[in-house]
C-alpha cells in the first residue's frame, strides 16, 4: 500500500485515499479542518478551501514539491508523498486568509444563534481567526426566505459550502432548493419560496457548518452548551432510519434530537424528520446513556475557560495605529504630538 | 507583411456563405483529413506546434494526444466561444466573417479525436453570430458535410451550436461542460481532467474558436510549414484584439515573430499612438494579465527587444513580464488613471466570480470595494497593503484560474503604479474628477510625490 507523511507521521493507506482521510487516520493535531467536504456526501469538497496542504514532495516517482497548495480534502495521496499541515507556516498563513475571507461577510451574530458552541466556524475562527476585522464596507445581507415549517435558513450566516445541496440529491427524494445567483450574491433559496418538505430533510441541518440551517423546532429554546446529550433510540418505521440518535435534555426534558455525531462532528448515520422533530417526549426514547464530548468542546466549557487567558484586545490601540502609520507618512503631526511640543 | 492564415479571404464578398467559401478553397480540409488516418493529423498538429489560443498556450497537439480514446467510451470536441475577457474581440469578428472556417475546423478537428458528436458553446450575448453559426451549420449539412456518412466516407458527425447565458466563469472549460450539460457554470475540481472524464462523463477537447480555425490550413498545408513562421515554441500567427489609445484598434493577424514597439508603432499594425500622447502603460493579453509600464512593454528587463512570442512576454516572470494571454491587447495614454483601471478590471471579475471558493467569491468583492475607496478618494496607505495581502491570499489558492486572473492585474498595478495609488491617498482632492489625469497627466503632478517610494517586491 502506498506510504504517505503528514507533518512527519508516516501511514500506509489504500490507493486513492485522499490526504484528508489519511490525515484522519493518524488523527490528532495534525488533521486539516474541513468545512465543506464531508465523508458520506459523494461530490464534496473543494469549495472552501480551508483544507489546503503543503506537499512538499510529490511522490517516490516525481519527488518534486507541488507548487500550489493543494486542498487535501479532494487531493489523492501517492506513494512516498510527503505533506506539511501544521508544520507548514505558508499553510498556516493561507488558512488565516480563507478564515478572513469567510468571516468578512459572516454577521458574527454567535450571542444569538443557535449553532453557537457546536459550529464549525466558530472552531475555526477560534484557532485561525485574527482579533480584529480589516474589513471596514457594509456586511453583505440577504433577504429572509421561509424555507418551510422545519427548517429556519439564515442565508447570511451561509458559507456556501454546498453540503445541503448534497444531501437533498443523495438523501432526499428530490432537491428543492439550491444556489441561486453567483459570485457574493450567490444564495442557498428555494425558487420561488417553495417549502422543504421530505422525510429525510431534517439531516441538512446536521450537516450544515454553520447556523445556516437551524431546527426551528429548537430555535432560541436553550444555549446548546446548557444541555446534556444522551445516546438514545426508539424503533423507527423508516426505512432507511435506524433510529439511533443524540437527545439533548435538560433535567428531565428533551430538547432536541439530532443524529450522532463522530469526532470529525460528521453525522454516523442520518435519521428522519419524525425521530427529529416529532418525538420531544421522554417516554419515546429508550436512553442508552450519556454521550462522551470532546475533550476542549464547548460544549464541555472546556475550550475557550482554558484559552481565555491568552485574548487580548486593544481595539482602540489597533484602530489608531493606521491612523497613526498615514499621518507619519503624509508628514503630519498627531495630535498628541503637537500637544506636547 | 506577415503570413495570413486565418484571415486571408476574410474580406472577400459572400465569404459568409458556402459557395464563395468553397470557391476560395473551403472544405478541402476534410476532404484531405478524411484520407488520412487520425493519429496522422495530431502528429501533424503536434508538429505544428500550434499552442491553444484560449488564453493558457497548451500545445493543442499534446492535449489532443491525452484524450482518453482507450475506454472506448464517445469522445466530444467542444470548441469555446464563450469571449468574454474584456479586451478580447477575435473570435466574434472571425466567427461573424467566416463562419465556414469554423464549421469546417471542428469538422477535421472532429475527425482527428475521432469524436461523433461536437458542440460550438457560443456565449448568449453574441445572438447575432448564434445565427450566423447556425446558417453555416445548416449549410454544410445540405452539402453532405455534416450528419451521417460525411461525403461517403462513413464517419458521421452531429454538430450543434449552444447559447451560453451570459458568464465569463463559462469560458473556464469544465464550467462550460458543466453549463452544456444544463447545469449552473460551475468549474469542477481538477483532475479528473475533461481529456478523460468530460462533457456528459466522456472524453472531451475544449478548443477556442481561434486554434480549431488554425487546424484546416495545417491539415492542408502540414504542421512543418506552420512551425516555420514565428519564433522557437511561438509557432504559427496569433489574432490580436487591440483596442485603447491608439490610431487603428481592431483584430490583427501577425506573425509570431515581430517585435512589440513594431506591432504599436508601424503603420501597417496599429499605427502609434492616438493623438500622440505618451505611452503610459499597456495590457497586452486580455484584462487577466498582469500589466506593464511603457519601460517594459518594448524592451525586457534585460534590455532586450520584447517580441510578440510567448516566451518574450513573459519574459521576466511576473515581476516584470507579462503574458500574450488571449490576445486582447489595450495600451493606454498617459490620461489613464491605473487606478481607476485596475478597480474597472476588479468589478468585472467581482460581477464574474461563481462563488463556489471562499478566497475568490470573498476576495473579489473585497478588492473592488477597497479599489472603490481608493479611485474616490476615500483610501489609506493600509489599503493598499491590504489589497496586496488579499490579492496574494487569492491568487493560487481556488479551483479555477479566475481567482488567479483577479489577483494578477491587482498584483501588477500595485507593482508597477504603486506611486498613483499613493497619489490617490495622499490627493484626494486632486483625483476627485475622474478625468484628472486628463488635466493633469502624471508627469505634471509627480513631484508632489517626492522621492519615489520603495517598490514593494
Ligand atoms: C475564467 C476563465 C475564462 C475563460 N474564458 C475563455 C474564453 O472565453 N474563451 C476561451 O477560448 N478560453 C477561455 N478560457 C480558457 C479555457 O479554460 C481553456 O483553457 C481553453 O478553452 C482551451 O482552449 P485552447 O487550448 O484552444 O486555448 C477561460 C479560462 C478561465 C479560467
Ligand atoms: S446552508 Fe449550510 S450546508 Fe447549505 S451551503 Fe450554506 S453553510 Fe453549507
Ligand atoms: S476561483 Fe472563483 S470562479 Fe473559479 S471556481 Fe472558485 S469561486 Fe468559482
Ligand atoms: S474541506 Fe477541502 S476545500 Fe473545503
Amino acid at each position: 500500500m502506498p506510504k504517505v507523511t503528514i507533518d512527519g507521521v508516516s501511514i500506509e493507506v489504500e490507493a486513492g485515499t485522499t490526504i484528508l482521510n489519511a490525515a484522519r487516520q493518524i488523527g490528532g493535531d495534525l488533521v486539516p479542518p474541513a468545512m465543506c467536504y464531508y465523508s458520506k456526501l459523494k461530490g464534496s469538497g473543494g469549495k472552501c478551501r480551508v483544507c489546503l496542504v503543503e506537499i512538499s514532495k510529490g511522490s517516490e516517482a516525481n519527488p518534486n514539491p507541488m507548487p500550489k497548495l493543494q486542498a487535501s480534502c479532494c487531493t489523492p495521496i501517492a506513494d512516498g508523498m510527503e505533506v506539511k499541515n501544521m508544520t507548514s507556516q505558508k499553510v498556516q498563513d493561507m488558512r488565516k486568509g480563507v478564515v478572513e475571507f469567510l468571516l468578512i461577510n459572516h454577521p458574527l451574530d454567535c450571542p444569538i444563534c443557535d449553532q453557537a458552541g457546536e459550529c464549525d466556524l466558530q472552531n475555526l475562527g477560534f484557532d485561525y481567526g485574527a482579533q480584529t476585522t480589516r474589513y471596514q464596507e457594509g456586511r453583505r445581507t440577504f433577504d429572509r426566505i421561509d424555507i418551510g415549517d422545519k427548517i429556519q435558513l439564515h442565508m447570511n450566516r451561509c458559507i456556501l459550502c454546498y453540503r445541503c445541496t448534497y444531501v437533498a440529491d443523495q438523501l432526499t427524494p428530490h432537491r428543492d432548493h439550491g444556489v441561486l445567483n453567483r459570485g457574493d450574491a450567490s444564495e442557498i433559496s428555494t425558487y420561488i419560496s417553495h417549502a422543504i418538505d421530505n422525510d429525510f430533510s431534517g439531516n441538512m441541518i446536521d450537516v450544515c457548518p454553520v447556523g445556516a440551517l437551524t431546527d426551528k423546532t429548537f430555535r432560541f429554546k436553550s444555549r446548546v452548551w446548557f444541555l446534556k446529550p444522551y445516546r438514545a433510540h426508539r424503533q423507527c418505521s423508516h426505512e432507511k432510519c435506524n433510529g439511533q440518535v443524540d437527545v439533548w435534555m435538560f433535567g428531565n426534558e428533551i430538547y432536541r434530537v439530532t443524529a450522532r455525531k463522530d469526532d470529525y462532528h460528521e453525522v454516523e448515520s442520518f435519521i428522519c424528520n419524525e425521530c427529529r422533530f416529532d418525538h420531544k417526549n421522554n417516554a419515546d426514547w429508550t436512553i442508552e446513556g450519556p454521550r462522551k464530548l470532546e475533550k476542549w468542546s464547548v460544549i464541555n466549557q472546556g475550550k475557550y475557560m482554558k484559552r481565555t487567558a491568552e485574548v487580548n484586545i486593544d481595539t482602540e490601540k489597533a484602530l489608531l495605529l493606521g491612523r497613526n502609520e498615514d499621518r507619519k507618512r503624509l508628514s503630519m503631526v498627531a495630535p498628541e504630538e503637537a500637544k506636547k511640543k | 507583411m506577415g503570413r495570413k492564415i486565418l484571415t486571408e479571404h476574410i474580406n472577400v464578398p459572400g465569404i459568409q456563405g458556402y459557395e464563395v467559401y468553397r470557391q476560395h478553397g473551403g472544405y478541402r480540409s476534410v476532404e484531405k483529413a478524411l484520407k488520412m488516418t487520425p493519429n496522422d493529423i495530431v502528429e501533424e498538429v503536434k508538429k505544428s506546434g500550434l499552442r491553444g489560443r484560449g488564453g493558457a498556450g497548451f500545445p493543442t497537439g499534446m492535449k489532443w494526444s491525452f484524450i482518453d480514446k482507450k475506454s472506448g467510451r464517445p469522445r466530444h470536441l467542444v470548441c469555446n466561444a464563450d469571449e468574454s475577457e474584456p479586451g478580447t474581440f477575435k473570435d466574434r469578428y472571425m466567427m461573424e466573417k467566416i463562419p465556414h472556417l469554423l464549421v469546417e475546423g471542428m469538422i477535421t478537428s472532429s475527425i482527428a479525436l475521432e469524436a461523433n458528436l461536437s458542440y460550438i458553446y457560443i456565449r448568449g450575448e453574441y445572438m447575432w453570430v448564434y445565427r450566423i453559426l447556425e446558417r453555416a451549420i445548416n449549410e454544410a449539412y445540405a452539402k453532405g458535410w455534416l450528419g451521417k456518412n460525411i461525403q461517403g466516407s462513413g464517419y458521421d458527425l452531429d454538430l450543434y451550436v449552444t447559447c451560453g447565458a451570459g458568464a465569463y466563469i463559462c469560458g473556464e472549460e469544465t464550467a462550460l461542460i458543466e453549463s452544456l450539460e444544463g447545469k449552473r457554470g460551475n468549474p469542477r475540481i481538477k483532475p479528473p481532467f475533461p481529456a478523460v472524464v468530460g462533457l456528459y462523463g466522456n472524453p472531451t477537447v475544449v478548443n477556442n474558436v481561434e486554434t480549431i480555425m488554425d487546424i484546416p490550413w495545417i491539415v492542408m498545408n502540414g504542421g512543418d510549414e506552420f512551425a516555420k513562421i514565428g519564433i522557437g515554441k511561438s509557432t504559427g500567427t496569433k489574432l490580436i484584439s487591440a483596442s485603447g489609445h491608439i490610431r487603428k484598434p481592431g483584430v490583427y493577424e501577425i506573425d509570431l515573430s515581430i517585435s512589440v514597439e513594431e506591432f504599436v508603432m508601424s503603420d501597417e499594425y496599429l499605427g502609434g499612438m492616438y493623438s500622440d500622447r505618451p505611452l503610459k502603460a499597456c495590457v497586452p493579453g486580455g484584462s487577466s494579465v498582469p500589466i506593464l509600464p511603457a519601460e517594459l512593454l518594448f524592451k525586457t528587463a534585460k534590455g532586450e527587444q520584447r517580441m510578440m512570442t510567448y516566451e518574450s512576454m513573459s519574459d521576466g516572470g511576473f515581476a516584470t513580464g507579462s503574458m500574450i494571454g488571449s490576445g486582447g491587447f489595450i495600451i493606454y495614454d498617459d490620461t489613464t488613471c491605473v487606478v481607476r483601471n485596475t478597480w474597472n478590471f476588479s468589478r468585472f471579475y467581482h460581477h464574474e466570480s461563481c462563488g463556489q471558493c471562499s478566497p475568490c467569491r470573498e476576495g473579489t468583492g473585497w478588492m473592488e470595494k477597497i479599489l472603490y475607496r481608493l479611485e474616490h478618494g476615500y483610501g489609506s496607505q493600509e489599503d493598499i497593503d491590504l489589497l496586496w495581502d488579499i490579492q496574494r491570499k487569492i491568487e493560487g489558492n481556488t479551483i479555477c484560474p479566475l481567482g488567479d486572473a483577479a489577483a494578477w492585474p491587482v498584483a501588477a498595478a500595485i507593482r508597477h503604479f504603486r506611486h498613483e495609488f499613493e497619489y490617490h491617498v495622499r490627493y484626494p482632492e486632486k483625483i476627485k474628477d475622474r478625468k484628472h489625469f486628463e488635466y493633469e497627466p502624471w508627469e505634471k503632478v509627480k513631484h508632489l510625490m517626492g522621492t519615489k517610494e520603495a517598490v514593494a517586491v
